[in-house]
């Protein structure tokens, strides 16, 4: 029997993968990926709640944080390939502009 | 309520924002723009001669609407005799000034003619202005125009002349707003309305001690402006750097605002502080006549001597006012008019062998009659009204003020009198230096004489000074119910309708003190105030 | 010929022709026959008018029109209150002083415009109508004087005639003497007109008006000023400096030998015929008023026959033939002040009558003379003309005859008058005017026998003998006429000791005698109107003709001396210089008036210009400069004050944020997974804190 226990264990195991994944890769577009892993894990916790409170609201936020994760994938990734195009590389380390 | 001053007012501005929207290198374009604007003004004003209402003593063509409501500013504009005709000799000499200056001025054209605009608007405002903040703001609007004719169109040493006109006339001003302030709060404090209105102050008694003070702000600023001994020399500076239309409307009108401010605001409105103040007032006038006439004849700059003149004949101007009876003023608005013209046509002038020669050094002409003999004729007739001989217009003016004066006080007449010997002195020197003589300089040998240009700027002048040296009556009678209203305030003796074409005939008491009293020229009243039908008409006998 | 202003007019519409037309088109003829024809009609009309003059019912002397208002009635105070009106009318006068001038200045007028045609055939084109022009002009001027029937239309006449002779002394103005000369003259009769303003000034507050007839009847009616000095008395010595600044009086009369440099015609018109003689007319005009006034009738009478003992004195060593004539009729004017301040008016005005036209005549007789050598003016350089200028010198030789004083010819009966009327009055007077007599006639002689007698000299020598001498008829014709004019001039005015009638006297009494009774004098002063000396007591007949043979012997004496000294034995003036040398050079430079007037007035003047404009430069503007300098310093030192304290604070405000950032600033690595480690820290921190403080 898979419990809501489950769910929240495998959200936050996914969570702590993304922060990882977002703290140590130094490819942009990994950190990227990373980023759709935490937002999922978060989805996963929504679903899960909404299941265990018998609440849809959960699940619409889940729909929300979709449409959210898909505008930011598409303006992160156009950030991405301007910098590519200008820098021409995707190296996290190299993008220290906005210092000072 | 019309919205004819409106209109006057607003053609010159109207004409400068046309401008804006002309692109900068169309210079013959702008030309003929800002020329056709100066003449449709001109022509917008001229109805006014014909519609003004000689016969009543009323501020006419009046336009009032709110302005600051919560000051109690207004636009309020409105014309009386000496603003009419300060008001035409305003269009009239920005019309020559900007014909003149087709020739002349030949970088940063729309700049210039936009200047030239804005400097008569505010010109006209503050000779139309009934409200006395709103005469203020036109007084600092002439300021700016101005302040660039000079700094930039003008001659060598045009920086320093212009800084100086500005910053001296400005302290004036400020001084001149602390007196309408001053003027302002205590109307407030008597009446508890708050009013800028210099119709309801002509008529409003101000606590004498306020008048003192108030008086003695608001003749710093005119008289830096007329300029009165010892305040004039910026002037000489001023009309020496201007370029040619600067000098003319800078003679020609805006010197006759410290006048006219006298005779609009100091003198109804402060009337018992004027009487304290004229015996000093007076004695500036008196230096200022003698001192200009003296400190023109040593100048050996065209221009600067034409400035000093200035300052002689505008002393002579302030002179007449402090007459404070009806024929000295009457003689003091006609003389500004008359300078206007002959101080304008004498710069004019100047303008016309600068802008051939570029020196005004009178040493590097002489000899000008032999190639410039139309030039040399229109230069003697306005030498001529300049020093007031008889037929020309000069001579009215001067023999009214001294006439007004002469009653007032004999000494300052007889002083005052003795202008118009130096005055002889050195315009005759000039005329002399400049045109007389053998053309010893080789670069004056083929200077053109007038062209049709400029001999159509003259032609007016000329018209108008014979005019007014022959039959000033239309120019008097104009000027002689408002004459009778500051009189009213000033000279009360008078009468309250002083001012009349009849009198009451010499009575038995008269003619006993007075011998002459049986031939006084007075035409004895009829019953409706107006004068007797005379058995002949003029003198007796 | 009810127009009195047509009369003024005419010269008027002649010299615009001339001056607006005439210098770019006309040719010299035309130019001429314009003007010539104006002053014809001008004569024609003034003609006329005397004649309608002389028409008038008896009692009646005047003939007055107002053409329009010129300054319109204004109220202002007299002397007795505000209830006087200011009105001055375009008002013109005919009595029979102002004819007397009327026909002197459009006949004389005319005469001198015929002969400047021929005169200035020589000059350019545009220049003939240009000098016709102002001549033209100088007559409308002199014609407004002359008609005025209050003192401001005179003064336009008085100081428009100023600016002609301005305009024609400098006619030719490429000449620095001529212009200078004409700026003189200008600026010299501003001086009286300065004075005459005043006095114009005086008689509206005195008396409320300014009409001539009205100030007269006024003065009249006002007690007699012999005691003390009254306002009367002010206001005729206002009036006679005027006069002596147009009629070149002392101390005012250096203008008028200058003035010589001017085209001889003008000298004769303007300044010997009728310009000049504008003052002595005014005082004429204003006789009643004078009369009023009897120490200025006295001052008067010394300072003209000191004038004219000066100005003959002067006469008697010029060169300059002109010149000896210029100052010929500044003496001439002086008799004529001496004639008013006796009271002698209708004699004075007669004198000035008869004067016009031999002085008009010799003027022009000497144009004809320098025409004849081509310019030249030095005496010195003349002589033995008289074979070769035969009319010049016979109508010259009637002029001075005339002017000494030899009967019948009209100088004598004007000056016999005159010294008559002097020897009634005043002794002294009298004594001067005789001397001066006696002086006329040598210095004239003088001038006729250097011109006329004697060897050619000079230019006459240098003109050889083959050139025909004698001037065109368009010359010599004016000479005649003037001549005659001279001979008969007299006969209007022959006295009553020679069986006369006087008739210029009687005719002009109405002008010099007020119409109401006169008001007997206070103190016993001399009884000075016009009218109760006039023609003497038929006892002093005898007095009379004595005093007539006295002038007569004296003419003579004059006459006689200069024919010793300068015919008879040449070689005498020269050996009586050397003899008087000290005098001599004190008339050779006219007692140094004019150096002294340039050492005191002129430069003076000019000094204190030059001093004041230094003053103006230094004080006046210095003042302005101190002020913004202090302006400049106040700034300066309120700029440091800005920047060390105020800034400084502010400065270090910035400044301390500024330094303690740099240490903050190194937490910005622009890394973003720097950041999103700390933003983990923090929440990490924050949810320990959270669970342990909880």
């Amino acid at each position: 029997m898979i419990t809501e226990t489950h769910y929240l264990v495998l959200s936050a195991a996914l969570f702590a993968i993304g922060v990882v994944g977002v703290m140590v890769r130094r490819n942009i577009v990994v950190v990227f990926m990373s980023i759709e892993l935490m937002l999922n894990a978060v989805n996963i916790n929504l679903v899960a709640y909404s299941h265990h409170l018998q609440h849809t609201v959960g699940q619409v936020f889940a729909v929300f944080v979709i449409a959210v994760a898909a505008a930011e994938a598409a303006v992160g990734l156009a950030i991405l390939l301007a910098f590519y195009r200008n820098r021409e590389t995707v190296n996290i380390d190299d993008m220290n502009l906005m210092k000072w | 309520m019309s919205h004819y001053l409106s209109l006057i007012l607003f053609t010159p501005l109207v004409g400068a924002g046309l401008l804006l929207f002309v692109n900068r290198r169309h210079e013959s374009v702008i030309r003929w723009i800002a020329n056709a604007v100066a003449l449709a003004g001109f022509a917008v004003s001229l109805p006014l001669w014909f519609i003004y209402d000689r016969t009543s003593p009323a501020y006419q063509f009046t336009e009032r609407l709110p302005w600051i409501p919560s000051i109690g500013a207004e636009y309020f504009v409105g014309i009386d005799g000496f603003s009419l005709l300060l008001v035409l000799l305003t269009t009239l000499m920005g019309l020559l000034a900007m014909v003149s200056s087709w020739t002349a001025i030949r970088e940063r054209v729309k700049e210039y003619y936009i200047c030239l605009l804005v400097l008569q608007a505010g010109m006209l405002g503050a000779f139309m202005a009934l409200d006395f903040l709103l005469f203020f703001v036109f007084w600092e609007v002439m300021l700016v125009p101005m302040y660039f004719l000079i700094g930039v169109w003008g001659s060598a040493n045009r920086l320093y002349s212009a800084i100086k006109f500005f910053i001296y006339t400005l302290v004036g001003s400020v001084i001149l707003l602390l007196g309408i302030l001053a003027l302002y709060f205590s109307y407030r404090a008597q009446t508890g309305v708050y009013s800028f209105d210099i119709t309801a102050y002509q008529q409003f008694g101000f606590d004498p001690a306020v008048q003192w003070w108030a008086f003695l702000a608001l003749f710093i600023g005119f008289a830096i402006k007329v300029p009165l001994f010892p305040f004039h020399t910026w002037l000489p500076d001023a009309h020496t750097d201007a370029p040619t239309a600067g000098s003319v409307i800078l003679a020609a009108v805006l010197l006759k605002m410290g006048t006219y401010g006298f005779i609009r605001f100091s003198l109804p409105i402060l009337p018992d502080a004027t009487h304290q103040f004229v015996p000093y007032v007076a004695v500036l006038c008196l230096v200022g006549v003698v001192y200009g006439a003296l400190v023109a004849m040593a100048q050996q700059d065209w221009k600067r001597l034409i400035a000093y003149s200035s300052v002689s004949h505008m002393a002579m101007v302030m002179l007449g006012l402090l007459a404070l009876n009806p024929v000295g003023i009457t003689g003091s608005i006609l003389q500004q008019i008359n300078h206007g013209i002959s101080t304008g046509a004498l710069f004019l002038l100047v303008g016309v062998v600068y802008e051939r020669r570029h020196t005004r050094e009178i040493a590097e002409y002489g000899g000008l009659s032999a190639v410039m003999p139309v030039y040399a004729t229109v230069f003697l007739v306005m030498t001529m009204s300049s020093i007031g001989l008889p037929a020309l217009n000069g001579f009215i003016g001067e023999f009214l003020i001294l006439q007004g004066v002469f009653v007032a006080h004999k000494v300052w007449a007889a002083v005052a009198a003795s202008g118009i010997v130096l005055g002889a002195a050195y315009m005759l020197s000039l005329y002399q230096r400049t045109m007389f003589g053998t053309v010893t300089n080789p670069k004056n040998d083929g200077l053109a004489d007038l062209g049709g240009r400029e001999l159509l700027t003259f032609a007016p002048l000329i018209v108008l000074a014979v005019w007014i040296g022959l039959y000033p009556k239309p120019f008097l009678d104009r000027l002689a119910t408002s004459v009778d209203r500051v009189i009213a305030r000033v000279s009360p003796e008078y009468g309250p309708h002083a001012m009349v074409e009849c009198g009451a005939a010499p009575t038995a008491e008269t003619a006993k003190t007075n011998p002459a009293a049986a031939f006084l020229t007075a035409v004895p009243c009829g019953p409706d105030g107006k004068p007797l039908p005379q058995p002949g008409t003029g003198a007796p006998r | 010929m009810d127009s009195l202003w047509l009369i003024p007019l005419l010269p008027a519409l002649g010299a615009a022709v001339n001056g607006l037309v005439g210098i770019r088109l006309f040719a010299k003829r035309t130019a001429g026959a314009v003007a010539v024809a104006a002053m014809a009609a001008a004569f024609g009309l003034s003609v006329l008018a005397f004649v309608r003059l002389l028409q008038l019912p008896a009692g009646v002397h005047e003939i007055n029109q107002v053409l329009v208002d010129w300054l319109p009635a204004m109220p202002l105070a007299t002397h007795d209150g505000p209830s006087g009106i200011l009105a001055v009318p375009w008002g013109f006068r005919l009595d029979p002083l102002s004819a007397v001038m009327l026909l002197v200045v459009t006949g004389i007028g005319t005469i001198i415009h015929v002969y400047s045609t021929a005169y200035m055939a020589h000059e350019p084109r545009g220049g003939v109508a240009r000098f016709f022009c102002y001549l033209n002009l100088f007559c409308f001027f002199m014609l407004t004087l002359v008609l005025g029937n209050n003192f401001l239309v005179m003064f336009v006449g008085w100081e428009g005639v100023g600016l002609c002779s301005y305009l024609l002394i400098g006619y030719w103005y490429g000449k620095t003497p001529a212009s200078d000369a004409g700026r003189k003259a200008f600026v010299t009769n501003r001086i009286g007109d300065w004075a005459f303003l005043l006095g114009v000034f005086l008689i509206f507050f005195t008396f409320g008006t300014l009409d001539f007839r009205a100030v007269q009847e006024a003065a009249a009616a006002m007690p007699v000023e012999a005691a003390g000095w009254g306002v009367l008395s002010t206001i005729a010595l206002l009036l006679f400096v005027g006069a002596t600044g147009k009629s070149a009086q002392i101390p005012l009369f250096v203008w008028l030998p200058d003035a010589m440099e001017g085209p001889t015609p003008v000298s004769a018109l303007i300044h010997a015929a009728t310009m000049v003689t504008a003052g002595v007319y005014m005082v004429g005009r204003n006789a009643v008023l004078f009369s009023q006034a009897p120490m200025v009738m006295d001052t008067v009478a010394v300072v003209g026959v000191l004038t004219a003992l000066m100005a003959a004195t002067i006469a008697l060593v010029q060169t300059d033939i002109k010149r000896v004539l210029a100052y010929s009729t500044v003496s001439q004017l002086g008799y004529m002040f001496a004639a008013m301040g006796v009271g002698a008016f209708a004699a004075g005005t007669f004198h000035l009558l008869t004067h016009a036209f031999f002085k008009a005549l010799l003027f022009l007789g000497s144009g004809s003379v320098i025409h004849a050598l081509a310019g030249e003016q030095d005496m010195r350089r003349m002589g033995g003309l008289r074979r070769r200028l035969p009319i010049t010198y016979a109508t010259m030789l009637v002029g001075t005859l005339a002017i000494a004083g030899v009967p019948p010819l009209s100088g004598f009966f004007s000056k016999d008058e005159i010294l008559f009327r002097a020897f009634l009055e005043n002794r002294i007077v009298w004594a001067l005017a005789a001397l001066t007599a006696l002086l006329t006639a040598f210095y004239m002689f003088r001038l006729m026998a250097m011109t006329f007698f004697g060897g050619g000299r000079g230019a006459t020598a240098d003109a050889g003998s083959g050139r025909p001498g004698e001037s065109p008829a368009a010359m010599t014709g004016p000479l005649i006429a003037l001549a005659a004019g001279a001979v008969l001039a007299g006969f209007i005015g022959i006295p009553g000791a020679l069986g006369g009638g006087n008739a210029i006297e009687h005719f002009l009494e109405p002008s010099f005698s007020a119409s109401l009774p006169v008001v007997p004098p206070a103190a016993a002063g001399p009884d000075a109107s016009a009218g109760h000396a006039a023609g003497g007591a038929p006892a002093s007949d005898g007095l009379a003709l004595g005093l007539m043979l006295f002038s007569v012997a004296v003419a003579g004496l004059g006459i006689a001396g200069a024919y010793r000294v300068y015919v008879q034995r040449p070689g005498l003036a020269a050996v009586l210089a050397e003899r008087f040398a000290a005098p001599h050079r004190l008339l050779t430079h006219q007692y140094y008036v004019d150096a002294l007037y340039d050492a005191t007035v002129v430069n003076g003047t000019r000094a204190t210009g030059r001093a004041l404009a230094a003053v103006d430069r230094r004080v006046v503007d210095g003042t302005v400069a101190g002020a913004s300098r202090l302006t400049v310093l106040g700034a300066w030192v309120a700029s440091l004050t800005d920047r060390t304290l105020v800034d400084g604070l502010v400065n270090l405000l910035g400044w301390v944020s500024q330094e303690g950032s740099f240490g903050f600033r190194r937490l910005q690595t622009g890394l973003v997974q720097n950041y999103a480690l700390l933003m983990l820290v923090g929440i990490v921190l924050f949810v320990g804190v959270y669970l342990v403080v909880r």
